[in-house]
């Protein structure tokens, strides 16, 4: 590997340039028109336009990404996270034309992608899932449901990250929201298969980071919690995970890596697992084939670098390091500093940034590709920053990042600084895990 | 060819990343005819069993704030290039090239072809003029929006 192409934008793609020449490797960021003024299309070593703004014609345009990586002589692609991450055409083309593809092979992408045939084989790994499984018409359905007990949800085979989810709190609704949930599934997904799952009222989101070479060495990199969240997207992670008990951790562990093996799994991912707030007990929920928004909390936590460990798997080399060699140092906090207005629902709030400037401060790390004079197009997400407190416990990562939210100086868009500091002041919050449901009745 | 909704599915994702707008395939006991977005898609001149590949015109939400369309520079509009790919200046190896400096074109006087993974979409003048420069090289990368001919347009 000596050159890749990145076709992504924001702070990942800066990410993954400072990696790339890291590693003595050369870049070529595709961006889209608006982003080829933007921070990494200007660090990288080469950038070519890809296509205008809106993401179905630049950054999900997985022939001109290929054709792009091809002619500017890359012999590899890194997709970072969202766009084309987890597109297995993506994986297929790229290797089909000679290109090393950043991520598992298309074949495991496509399994993960598979919610059900995921749990199925997560099963058969060992690993725990909720009682439910795929229902074909209502009377089945009602069948199982009696069984699990409601309130049961209704998922498609084809959803995942929170999308194509119907909530049945009872027998009577159950006919009809399952008729929907397979209509909709099918006109969403072009999948109309569905499954039942035992709702987990309330729950913490705790997940796996697993990194896998080709030499069929699996490691688990520890957990993050993403509890805190607001309509499915994450707003704080940390890592490890808090107040999680001995039993539950080494259970999530062993199963990530057993469920990892059985796909024979490649390169970094992320064993998601929602946990049962009043019981304790770990479910398994999805894969994610890609490296995470949140992966400097680990990074933190670790002292490693994920993003070039990424490259030298995809490269063939084999794991500098075994599982006794990962050890965890000071407890790591992440919040996603997000251009939203909070007068309008944290709608987005795209713009220009006329300032933006980050105070420096120890125990600081900064994941941004923000500037003054920073556009912020309203075709993408709205992430404008990471911040990353890393201390000693968690008080002392949680205040490093008060402190830095309140030195931040940010105008021009309107931004979620505010709750970000209520947040992360909070009492619920401040005394350990809180719950999914939690920010959205805080914010009421 | 019996299809399955897997076939369907992988056919339209095929046309979502593509720059195609319509697609007709006709097969024995088969067809498919699928249009993406809306009005302007209408006149694709689609032999059955053919796949045309046509130019993405200006259809998406929001514009970008460059539009790549002609604009204007010392008398000169400039068409741009509508796509990331390679520029052809001809149907195929040997064949006459499509415009030569010098030559008129009207808004649907096809002057190049953009070739993205083997995908001929050929691009039309969008204006009424002469044509007075060829920018890029034949078989040369073009980026999105870069220059590919200069007109001087009718007055």
């Amino acid at each position: 590997m000596r050159r890749v192409f990145i076709p992504n934008r924001g702070e990942i793609a800066v990410r993954i340039v400072n990696a790339c020449h890291g590693l003595g490797l050369e870049c070529v960021v595709g961006a889209s028109q608006p982003d080829m003024d933007g921070l990494a299309a200007r660090i990288a070593d080469r950038k070519v336009c890809i296509g205008p703004g809106p993401a179905a014609q630049s950054y999900l345009n997985v022939g001109a990404v290929v054709h792009a990586a091809l002619s500017t002589r890359c012999d590899a692609i890194h997709p970072g996270y969202g766009f084309l991450s987890e597109n297995p055409a993506l994986a297929d083309q790229a290797r089909e034309h000679g290109l090393t593809f950043v991520g598992p092979p298309a074949r495991v992408i496509r399994l993960a992608g598979d919610k059900l045939a995921a749990r199925d084989e997560a099963a058969r790994a060992g690993a725990p899932v909720l009682p439910g499984g795929e229902v074909k018409n209502a009377e089945e359905a009602r069948a199982l449901a009696r069984q699990i007990g409601y309130p049961v949800l209704v998922k498609a085979a084809g959803g995942g990250g929170g999308r194509g989810i119907k909530r049945v709190a009872t027998e009577d609704e159950l006919t009809d929201l399952l008729s929907l949930a397979r209509s909709e599934a099918g006109a969403a997904f072009g999948d109309d298969r569905v499954y039942l799952e035992k709702l987990v009222e309330t729950a913490r989101h705790v997940e796996v980071q697993l990194a896998a070479d080709e030499h069929g060495n699996v490691l688990q990199l520890g957990d993050r919690d993403c509890t805190v969240q607001r309509r499915f997207q994450k707003v704080v992670e940390e890592a490890q995970a808090p107040q999680l008990r001995n039993a539950t951790r080494a259970r999530l562990h062993s199963a990530a890596v057993a469920f990892a093996e059985r796909i024979n799994y490649r390169n970094l991912g992320t064993a998601e697992f929602v946990i049962d707030a009043a019981t304790g007990d770990p479910y398994f929920l999805e894969m994610n084939c890609r490296i995470q928004v949140e992966h400097p909390v680990t990074e933190a936590v670790t002292y490693l670098d994920l993003v070039q460990m990424q490259l030298q798997i995809a490269s063939g080399h084999a794991l500098e390091i075994g599982q006794d060699d990962v050890s965890y140092h000071g407890h790591a906090v992440e919040c996603r500093l997000n251009a939203e207005d909070p007068s309008h629902g944290y709608a987005p709030s795209p713009g220009t940034l006329s300032v933006f400037a980050v105070p420096e401060r120890h125990g600081l790390r900064v994941d941004t590709h923000c500037q003054a004079g920073t556009a912020v197009p309203p075709f993408y997400d709205s992430l404008l920053a990471k911040l990353i407190g890393h201390g000693s416990d968690r008080d002392q990562a949680i205040e490093i990042l008060i402190e830095a939210l309140e030195d931040l100086d940010v105008d021009g868009v309107e931004t979620n600084r505010t709750l970000l500091i209520g947040i992360l002041g909070h009492p619920d919050f401040r005394a350990g895990p809180v719950t999914t449901d939690w920010l959205e009745r805080a914010l009421r | 060819m019996p299809l399955n909704d897997d076939d369907v599915r992988e056919i339209l994702r095929i046309i979502d990343e593509s720059n195609l707008d319509e697609l007709s395939i006709e097969t024995e006991g088969f067809s498919l005819h699928v249009r993406k977005g809306s009005a302007d898609a209408g006149d694709a001149d689609a032999r059955s069993g053919d796949v045309l590949p046509r130019t993405a015109p200006e259809r998406a939400p929001t514009p970008p704030a460059s539009a790549p369309h002609a604009a204007e520079r010392d008398g000169l509009e400039t068409i741009t290039s509508p796509m990331l790919g390679t520029f052809y200046r001809a149907e195929a190896p040997g064949a006459a090239p499509f415009v030569d400096v010098g030559a008129p074109v009207g808004p649907d006087t096809t002057v190049c072809i953009i070739e993205v993974m083997k995908m001929m979409n050929s691009v039309p003048a969008g204006v009424s003029g002469t044509i007075a420069e060829i920018v890029p090289e034949n078989g040369q990368l073009v980026e999105y929006g870069d220059p590919l001919f200069r007109v001087k347009p009718d007055r």
